[in-house]
């Protein structure tokens, strides 16, 4: 039958040749839509070196509460980066929190996260940067210190923490809150700062998207609470504040700011509207404590420091300007639980994004020159309970506590 | 409260040092320049011992300032607003010794228009100055040094400075008066950051509001006093809770 | 010896407002641009916070903000009788330093010029004949006409957001504007800013007296608004800390709040700042810039090659940069050839102070902005009959009084002793029911042979460079019109209801001690004829076509009015001729 095996030979050879055919005419799609996604993923927030002009070259410290670890080359260089990975090992990284050679990641790399794109998302991402230019650049990821530097404890971890796998699409929802809950819980990795974590940095799932301290900011409440999270903001707002870094009462500022020009500043209006469909949907918290009594010390003398210093931006009841200054009246950064951001900002200023919608990137002054701890607790703890807003009371010691933190970061 | 000098930490993205052009200019591209915490705050001027003027030149300054602004029932004066506080410590800095000016030679007279001429800065005019007169004063009233002759006598003396019928020995009194007027005039009405202007008593006896920066209230309510009391580049009293709390 | 850089397609020398403007032009063009500034970078949050902006001592006595005297000044006499002697500390004008010049500082006030300013000699000529000027006057014609400027002077507005109301509409009069203003294309892209107390007053007692008193256009915002680029601007609090000072909160138009947030984020551009130029380079013909060298903070120099250069270093400095690279012929004033120098102008200012009886008016004047002010225009320019008073030129008049800082705004009435009880009582008894514009009067200033700049034959900047002298003195003409102008103001505040008025009309010589705008003009003019100008209309040196020459420089006379829109549409004009002919074409734009 040595003319049927020819022919099979022929034929499985012919397909053979379809098939790459079939792949390079998609190349052009495949790559493109790897571009979105990683810019979707924001990839480059850690695998770049912010100046140096080397994308995905890896050398980024990245902080965890255990430490520090710099974000590995994933570039298509053959030593120092990725190019020799397959495609199967690329999405274990992904997918399973699994490296080349079974190499247990760190969470800091959200696979917890990213196992939920698809195989066929991953793979694009695999086709983008491997046309990234090749960057010999050698990083030893692991600089956390014992015993943290066990990789192998990432096993345990695991299985406390991470539930690999895709997301089963919610038939009663919409196509476009499915594509939101494929974006937030995905890629687009939102949890991975709103979420706070357990003592070893493993999601508090209870409290999904209701606010966490990262970086020495707090991620506030992106869920619909009607105080602390996007209760008073429309869907229209969230997608201008993604898009522009502003919308009509918040501006933002710091690791956010870093997000939105980097990440949502660039991304499809569906995807936005899709993000912001699906978070308007996560039920916020119940109504608590009212606001402080407008006789109380502090109020008194945040009163008289607010109207010396901050209404001359804010406005007098706190409504801002729209695109430059954020409102305070009903904002929910005002309002968080945690008041870790405000404290920062008073202390140290701020610059807001600036986008290509919203260019301006108005800044907020410091105030750690002018303010001490007691006119800082009275100011904040003043806006927090002014104008119908209701939030705790900022202690003199949270502020000092604060401000010495600050004075040993380097950001 | 702590003055923060200026701190320039390096952002990563907007402050790059380019190796190729010129390593000490400060480069903008991409990004506005930022860093957190940055700001240039005035330097305050703090209670204390004199920093200028020795015991007796402060002792003679704050007599001086008195008499230019006599204290009266309502408010201070020279001298318990701070004005000599303020003179001592503007001479410590950078307005004794005009930095910023154009102090090359030659110096030369000139006209009435062309402006200042001397070489002579505002330190070296009051340690002169304030040298001269005391001496005069010894000679002419018994050892007494400025500061203590009787107020109708000091005031003859001012009058004869502004006047040239005075003269100061090795240093123009004219110029000194005109000095001293001003420097003790500002003292009266700068920010209280500064030293003088304490409790802003000069500025609550004019009604100046001092730094506040948001009339838009006020703007159309013509002929209204303005009810909010001053406030300084440091605030005001309002801003701290009373002891009792 | 200079070390080389790598080329740039633009150099810009200063990155001020028109900098800022051709910068942003040209890189949206698609051209490699670097902006050299001699001073600092500026932002509103560190440089200028509301926290301590609002400083008298620092920045309006001490001029914190400004240029230093020790890094570069200019020498100064009347008359070549005298020996030029050094500007040691700022008086009769300010100068700025560092990114958005003095667009930091300014009071926004945003004036056009009349169309008869820019064809002001033929105007004049033809209404009172050539005899009626002085024979040492030499007013020229601009080579541009305000119809010309229109659009550009549109676009400013538009880019700085200005609050006004218009005049002239297409040339149909507006109610509530300036009847006099050559006619615009579109209203102020917002309204009028709020007039406090003393200036509406001064509006009602104009009326009375059948003037038509209009609000001053103003650079600081009625309300919040974006401009074409996307950048948005607040509104101004009114707080009184402007001219001299940032604006701490966005609200005062300038490079910062206008063009810069866009301009660093073009991928083409570069700002380098606290580097100085010391000279443009040319090449072995004199007749092309190869660039610029400059130095940096420790002395260094490099040398920028660039295809254009564009001097945008502030009047003076302009051209001073000039002669010291040895671009186009000194003015020399007794042969008259040359014209780098030549036609040197400042602004003829003057006051009236009104003192009111304080039972009866409390004008709060700590409440203010740059630009606030009720004005009347019936004595500018020539739109009053000049052909039995004796001048030429005049200016807009008003309740333009944009502060009441204590140590600048304590007159008291004359007779008061400087010192003592009486002068503390006076100041108590007369602040805040005293009217004190220090340019309540905004008078033109013509230009004279004798009114130039060169340079200095003994002082010497820090490099060693001869320094820029200025031979300035104040004629009969502009006395004489200064005396009439103010005698016609303080009609006014005396209407008004004032119990004393003081005039202070503007007396010879002229000094450079007394602050008199920062309005100095002219030493590289503009016109259409090479024989008499020293650039082109659009702004090309006539000598080196790939320089252009921007600011007041080119002013042949400065007119009744602030420069700065002007300023502005002579650059946009120009960015255009660039952009669409220039870049085509290099070379000369007008063969004369």
């Amino acid at each position: 039958m040595r003319s049927g095996v020819l022919l099979a030979a022929a034929v499985l050879g012919l397909a053979i040749t379809a098939a790459r055919a079939a792949q390079d005419k998609q190349n052009f799609t495949i790559i493109e839509r790897g571009r979105y996604l990683a810019l979707l993923g924001d990839c480059a927030a850690c695998h770049t070196e912010p100046g140096s002009g080397q994308a995905f070259a890896g050398g980024r410290p990245i902080e965890t509460p255990f430490g520090t670890v710099l974000a590995p080359n994933i570039t298509p260089d053959r030593d120092t980066g990725i190019g020799a990975w397959t495609d199967d090992e690329f999405v274990d990284a992904l997918q399973k929190g699994v490296g080349r050679g079974g190499v247990h990641l760190y969470p800091a790399m959200p696979y917890t996260y990213y196992t939920r794109a698809t195989r066929e998302d991953v793979l694009a991402i695999r086709a983008y940067l491997a046309t990234v230019a090749p960057v010999r650049h050698a990083v030893v990821s692991n600089q956390l210190p014992f015993p943290f530097d066990i990789r192998a404890s990432m096993l345990a971890w695991n299985r406390l923490f991470f539930s690999p796998g895709r997301l089963a699409p919610t038939p009663a929802k919409s196509a476009e809150w499915n594509r939101g809950a494929y974006l937030v819980e995905g890629l687009a990795h939102c949890g991975m700062c709103h979420t706070p974590k357990n003592f070893l940095g493993g999601d508090e799932t209870s409290q999904h998207l209701k606010g966490n301290v990262v970086q020495g900011w707090y991620a506030p409440d992106i869920t619909d609470d009607a105080r602390r999270g996007l209760g008073g903001w429309s869907v229209d707002d969230i997608v201008a504040y993604l898009r522009s870094g502003h919308n009509r009462i918040a501006a933002a500022s710091g690791p956010m700011a870093e997000e939105v020009t980097r990440s949502s500043a660039q991304m499809d209006e569906s995807d936005l509207r899709a993000i912001a469909v699906y978070l308007k949907d996560q039920p916020g918290g119940e109504e608590h404590a009212a606001p402080l009594a407008v006789d109380d010390a502090r109020m008194r003398t945040g009163s008289a420091i607010y109207a010396d210093e901050c209404s001359a931006c804010h406005t007098p009841n706190g409504g801002g300007i729209a695109g430059l200054f954020p409102a305070l009246n009903g904002a929910p950064a005002v309002q968080s639980a945690d008041p870790t951001s405000l404290i920062r900002v008073v202390l140290q200023g701020a610059q807001s994004a600036a986008t290509p919608a919203a260019p301006t990137g108005p800044a907020m002054p410091q105030f750690a020159w002018l303010l001490d701890n007691a006119k800082v607790a009275s100011v904040i703890t003043y806006i927090r309970n002014a104008w119908g807003n209701a939030a705790p009371p900022v202690s003199i010691e949270r502020v000092a506590a604060e401000r010495h933190r600050l004075s040993r970061r380097a950001d | 409260m702590a003055g923060i000098a200026r701190r320039r930490l390096l952002t990563t993205t907007a402050w790059l040092l380019c190796g190729a052009a010129s390593a000490r200019a400060m480069t903008v591209k991409g990004a506005l320049p930022w860093a957190p915490g940055e700001a240039d705050p005035p330097q305050p001027a703090r209670p204390g011992p004199w920093v200028f003027f020795t015991p007796e030149e402060g002792a003679d300054v704050e007599a001086l300032a008195d008499r230019l602004i006599p204290p009266d029932p309502d408010t201070p004066g020279g001298r318990d607003s701070g004005c000599a506080v303020f003179i001592d410590r503007q001479l410590a800095g950078a307005y004794g010794s005009y930095q910023g000016y154009y102090m090359r030679p030659p110096f030369q007279d000139g006209s009435k228009e062309q402006g200042m001429q001397s070489p002579v800065t505002p330190a070296q005019r009051y340690r002169a100055a304030l040298a001269a007169l005391d001496k005069h004063c010894r000679a002419a009233f018994a050892g007494k040094p400025f500061a203590q002759i009787p107020d109708d006598q000091k005031d003859a003396i001012i009058r004869g400075l502004e006047s040239s019928s005075l003269q100061l020995d090795g240093s123009s009194g004219r110029a000194f008066f005109e000095l001293l007027l001003k420097d003790t005039q500002h003292g009266f009405l700068a920010d209280p950051i500064y030293g003088g202007n304490r409790d802003m008593a000069g500025w609550k006896m004019i009604g100046f509001p001092g730094a506040r920066y948001d009339y838009r209230d006020w703007v159309e309510r013509h002929n209204e006093p303005y009810p909010r009391p001053p406030m300084g580049i440091e605030g005001r009293p309002a801003w701290t809770p009373p002891r009792s709390q | 010896m200079p070390r080389k850089l790598p080329g740039k397609d633009v150099v810009i020398i200063g990155l001020g407002w028109t900098g800022s403007i051709l910068a942003h032009e040209l890189t949206a063009a698609g051209l490699d641009v670097v902006a050299i500034e001699r001073g600092p970078w500026r932002d509103t949050a560190t440089d200028f916070p509301p926290s301590y902006a609002p400083d008298e001592l620092r920045y309006r006595l001490h001029h914190e903000l400004f240029l230093r005297p020790a890094q570069s000044t200019l020498t100064f006499r009347n008359n070549p009788s005298q020996t030029a002697l050094p500007i040691r500390t700022w008086g009769a004008f300010m100068l700025g330093n560092g990114a958005g010049g003095a667009g930091v500082h300014w009071n926004a006030e945003t004036w056009r010029f009349l169309p008869t300013d820019f064809t002001l000699r033929s105007h004049l000529t033809q209404r009172y004949g050539a005899a009626f000027l002085p024979e040492d006057m030499t007013i020229q014609d601009w080579g541009v006409t305000y119809d010309e400027l229109e659009p550009y002077y549109d676009r400013f507005e538009h880019l700085c957001g200005t609050s006004g109301t218009a005049g002239n509409l297409r040339g149909v009069i507006q109610e509530g504007g300036n009847p006099f203003e050559g006619p615009r294309s579109r209203a102020y892209p917002t309204p009028a800013q709020k007039q406090p107390f003393s200036h509406t007053l001064f509006a009602q007692a104009a009326r009375e007296m059948g003037y038509k008193p209009f609000p001053q256009p103003s650079g600081n915002l009625s309300q919040a608004y974006t401009n074409p680029l996307g950048v948005t601007l607040g509104p101004c609090t009114y707080c009184g800390f402007c001219e001299w000072f940032g604006c701490g909160n966005y609200s005062k138009a300038s490079p910062q709040t206008t063009i810069l947030p866009v301009l660093v984020r073009q991928p083409n551009f570069e700002a380098r700042t606290e580097c100085e130029v010391t000279r443009i380079l040319l090449d072995s013909t004199g007749k092309r810039a190869t660039g610029v060298v400059y130095a940096d903070t420790s002395g260094e120099e490099w040398e920028q090659p660039a295809d254009i250069v564009l001097l945008c270093a502030f009047s003076i400095f302009n051209v001073w940069l000039l002669m010291l690279s040895g671009i186009g012929e000194r003015y020399d004033p007794q042969t008259g050839r040359g014209h780098i120098g030549r036609n040197f102008s400042h602004q003829t200012v003057s006051s009236a102070i009104g003192f009111f009886d304080r039972r009866k008016f409390n004008f709060n004047p700590f409440i203010a902005s740059g630009a606030i002010g009720m004005c009347i225009d019936e004595f500018n320019g020539d739109n009053f009959d000049h052909s039995k008073l004796g001048f030429v030129g005049g200016g807009y008049m008003g309740q333009v009084q944009s502060n009441g800082r204590p140590m600048e705004t304590t007159p008291v009435p004359p007779g008061t002793p400087l010192w003592g009880p009486e002068w503390k009582r006076a100041i108590r008894d007369n602040y805040l029911s005293t009217v004190f514009a220090g340019a309540g009067v905004h008078g033109s200033c013509y230009s004279y042979r004798g009114n130039y700049l060169d340079l200095d034959p003994t002082y010497r900047d820090r490099f060693g460079r001869p320094l820029l002298r200025l031979t300035m003195d104040l004629h009969e003409n502009e006395l004489k019109m200064s005396a009439f102008l103010t005698d016609k103001y303080a009609e006014i505040i005396q209407r008004m209801g004032a119990t004393q008025v003081v005039k202070q009309p503007r007396k010879g010589p002229y000094s450079i001690v007394d602050y008199q705008t920062s309005h100095i003009c002219g030493g590289a003019i503009m016109g259409s004829d090479p024989g008499s100008s020293a650039v082109n209309p659009w702004l090309q040196s006539w000598d080196v076509p790939n320089l252009f020459v921007f600011g007041m420089s080119a002013f042949p006379q400065n007119a009744g009015y602030n420069p700065t829109n002007t300023v502005a549409a002579l650059a946009f004009r120009t960015a255009e001729a660039i952009r669409t002919q220039y870049l085509k074409n290099p070379g000369p734009l007008v063969h004369a």
